[in-house]
């Protein structure tokens, strides 16, 4: 048994079929027929056809890794949602149906349920609530799963509904809660502390999370980012500092066992 | 070549017989990871005619602190810093599953002190799933300072050292970052190796876009990619004029092309690196490419 959805060897030509603006975010849907239906938190090597691997542009040059947001087994779809914040963001975000476009994966262990009876929290701070969605979804049969979602402010707060009831948190006040999903994550855990937290975000609030969870000794997963140059542990650049030494988040992550994290800011520049 | 059209005709590389000629560059290609993402598949459709595993070191290393990587134009700088299990847990973990691979296995070593090195190629080459062995020697010797590589009379004092540990092929991968690349090859092959591949990466940094400091947690890293090409080409071409022992040409090969270059100028086995981290069937698609050239060329 492996512990993961394998991946088709190789990349693949798949279609473009649905490109439009979520506020702020870019939502992707593609027709990816020859792959399986991935797990919550996995992830998949995206690129263009044009524009893409060097020439006259420099960057970007190589893949992308996204996770999924949504994946439906009926029609084949694969959905992504990400925000423009370089070069190889930008070339995606501006490709329209019926553009092609090269994915591998599914990429790396996703989430994992606990063999508790803990109820779901899932916590993510902006465009992480991409797996978030996903693993809400394997979790329907959960009828207490809370979903808690921090943003900048209303344009980003607007994917908040690819999520079921979420409880959301803006920096500005603009939406839900003025100040930080840590802070709905703390009355949560007052309410009823005999959960599990699934996060996904940026470092900082990654790390508040972990800080908390460890504090409150709360088990959590946590699903990281790194700077990945092949999403399928070719390169060992995408490492992590854990307590068992340097881990390749791509084939060992993105999800990981909060514990196990050392701290969740190294490698980033934020 | 495991590939829906015929692949080349069988090369003979210092006495391998491969199915083609189209391998991996070190630490570009984790077969072991591989195999835990796609699964099984990869045995059916290897996409290398040799396998080459990433340099190990006599003790484990972590590698560097992230980052480790650096977008760069049309290339990659990297600075991963060779992590490995060391020789131990190389043979302990690693061989058992590499033996699985349906293609010669090529071992890369490195080392800080001919001692080191001599050790790491008697050991390795005592085995007999290894069927050469590659010296990374990119890496200074502790006893005299110098880069082993960047030297001539260092590359052939330790070429010398190690010949008579093993019978099985030596490949000397060169360092591009030399004066005389050339003539660090002649001395390697006067001291007895069997072969040697360049072109390793070049070194490189990037500047944090904020802070100014370094990106790269090793602070210098390595370039590779297209952007390496045509020093490639140059120094295989310039080193091929001064030996008559087997190259690996590696650098920036995205195409059955780039491929066919490196091997008119003067290369008998092309290693690709930086593309398969864009597509893991890179090497199989390379290969049919130049497979397809050759027959154009014959009609
Ligand atoms: C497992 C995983 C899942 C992800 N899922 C999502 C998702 O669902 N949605 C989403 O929006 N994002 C997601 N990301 C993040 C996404 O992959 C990055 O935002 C994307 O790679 C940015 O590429 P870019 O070219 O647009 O930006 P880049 O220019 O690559 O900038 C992104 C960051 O990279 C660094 N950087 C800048 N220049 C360079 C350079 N030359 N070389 C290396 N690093 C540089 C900087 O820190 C910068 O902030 C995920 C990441 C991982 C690892
Ligand atoms: C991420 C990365 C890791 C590498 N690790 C090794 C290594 O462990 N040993 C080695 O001899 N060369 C190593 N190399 C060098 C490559 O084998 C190759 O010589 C170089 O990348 C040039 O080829 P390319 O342009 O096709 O990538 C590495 C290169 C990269 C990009
Ligand atoms: S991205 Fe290459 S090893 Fe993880």
């Amino acid at each position: 048994m492996s512990d993961r959805t394998l991946a088709p060897l190789g990349r693949r030509l798949v279609e473009l079929t649905q490109a439009k603006q979520v506020g702020a975010y870019r939502l992707m849907t593609c027709c990816d027929p020859d792959g399986p239906l991935p797990q919550a938190g996995q992830f998949y090597m995206l690129c263009a056809t044009d524009g893409w691997g060097g020439g006259e542009q420099e960057r970007p040059f190589l893949p992308r890794p996204y996770s999924y947001l949504r994946a439906s087994g009926e029609n084949s779809e694969l959905s992504f949602i990400f925000e423009d914040v370089g070069p190889g963001s930008h070339v995606l975000g501006s490709l329209q149906p019926p553009a092609k476009l090269w994915l591998m994966g599914p990429l790396g262990i996703g989430f994992w349920r606990p063999d508790d009876d803990r109820r779901a929290l899932l916590v993510g701070g902006g465009i992480g609530l991409a797996p978030l969605a996903a693993w809400q979804t394997e979790l329907a049969d959960q009828a207490n799963a809370v979903a808690l979602l921090g943003f900048r402010g209303t344009a980003h707060a607007d994917a908040a509904h690819l999520l079921r009831d979420p409880q959301i948190a803006t920096d500005d006040g603009s939406v839900g809660h003025h100040g930080l999903v840590t802070e709905l994550l703390e009355s949560e855990l007052d309410r009823d502390s005999h959960a599990t937290v699934y996060a996904c975000g940026p470092p900082r609030m990654l790390e508040a999370v972990r800080l908390l969870c460890e504090r409150r000794a709360i088990p959590a997963q946590l699903a990281m980012e790194s700077t990945m140059a092949c999403g399928f542990g070719a390169c060992f650049g995408c490492v992590v500092p854990t307590r068992d030494g340097y881990l390749r988040l791509c084939v060992d992550g993105p999800v990981i066992d909060a514990a196990r994290v050392q701290t969740a800011l190294e490698g980033s520049d934020q | 070549m495991s590939l829906g059209s015929p692949g080349p005709a069988a090369v003979d590389f210092c006495g391998l017989s491969l199915a083609g000629p189209i391998i991996n560059g070190s630490g570009t290609f984790d077969a072991i990871a591989a195999l835990r993402v796609f699964g099984d598949g990869l045995l059916e459709a290897f996409p290398f005619d040799a396998y080459v595993s990433k340099t190990i070191t006599l003790a484990p290393r972590q590698g560097n602190r992230p980052p480790r990587l650096w977008e760069a134009g049309a290339g990659l700088i990297n600075s991963i810093g060779l992590p490995n299990k060391g020789l131990e847990g190389y043979l302990r973990d690693d061989l058992p599953i590499l033996t699985r691979l349906p293609v010669p296995l090529i071992t890369n070593v490195m080392g800080h002190s001919h001692a080191e090195i001599g050790e790491l190629v008697s050991t390795v080459g005592s085995y007999d799933q290894v069927a050469a062995i590659e010296i990374n020697v990119s890496c200074p010797n502790v006893d005299s300072g110098l880069v082993m590589g960047a030297d001539p009379a260092e590359t052939a004092a330790l070429v010398s050292h190690v010949r008579g540990l093993t019978n099985k092929p030596l490949i000397i991968k060169l360092t591009p970052n030399a004066t005389d690349v050339a003539a660090v090859a002649l001395a390697a092959q006067e001291a007895g190796a069997d072969a040697v591949s360049l072109i390793n990466t070049l070194r490189a940094m990037a500047l944090h876009p904020k802070t100014s400091e370094p990106w790269l947690g090793g602070k210098t890293g390595g370039l590779s990619g297209p952007a390496v090409r045509s020093i490639a080409l140059a120094q295989v071409y310039e080193v091929a004029q001064r030996i008559s022992i087997p190259i690996v040409g590696i650098g920036g090969v995205q195409s059955g092309d780039d491929a066919l270059n490196l091997l008119k100028a003067g290369a008998t086995v092309v290693a690709v690196g930086t593309e398969s981290f864009r597509d893991p069937t890179a090497g199989s698609r390379i290969g049919a490419e130049l497979a397809a050239i050759s027959r154009k060329e014959r009609e």
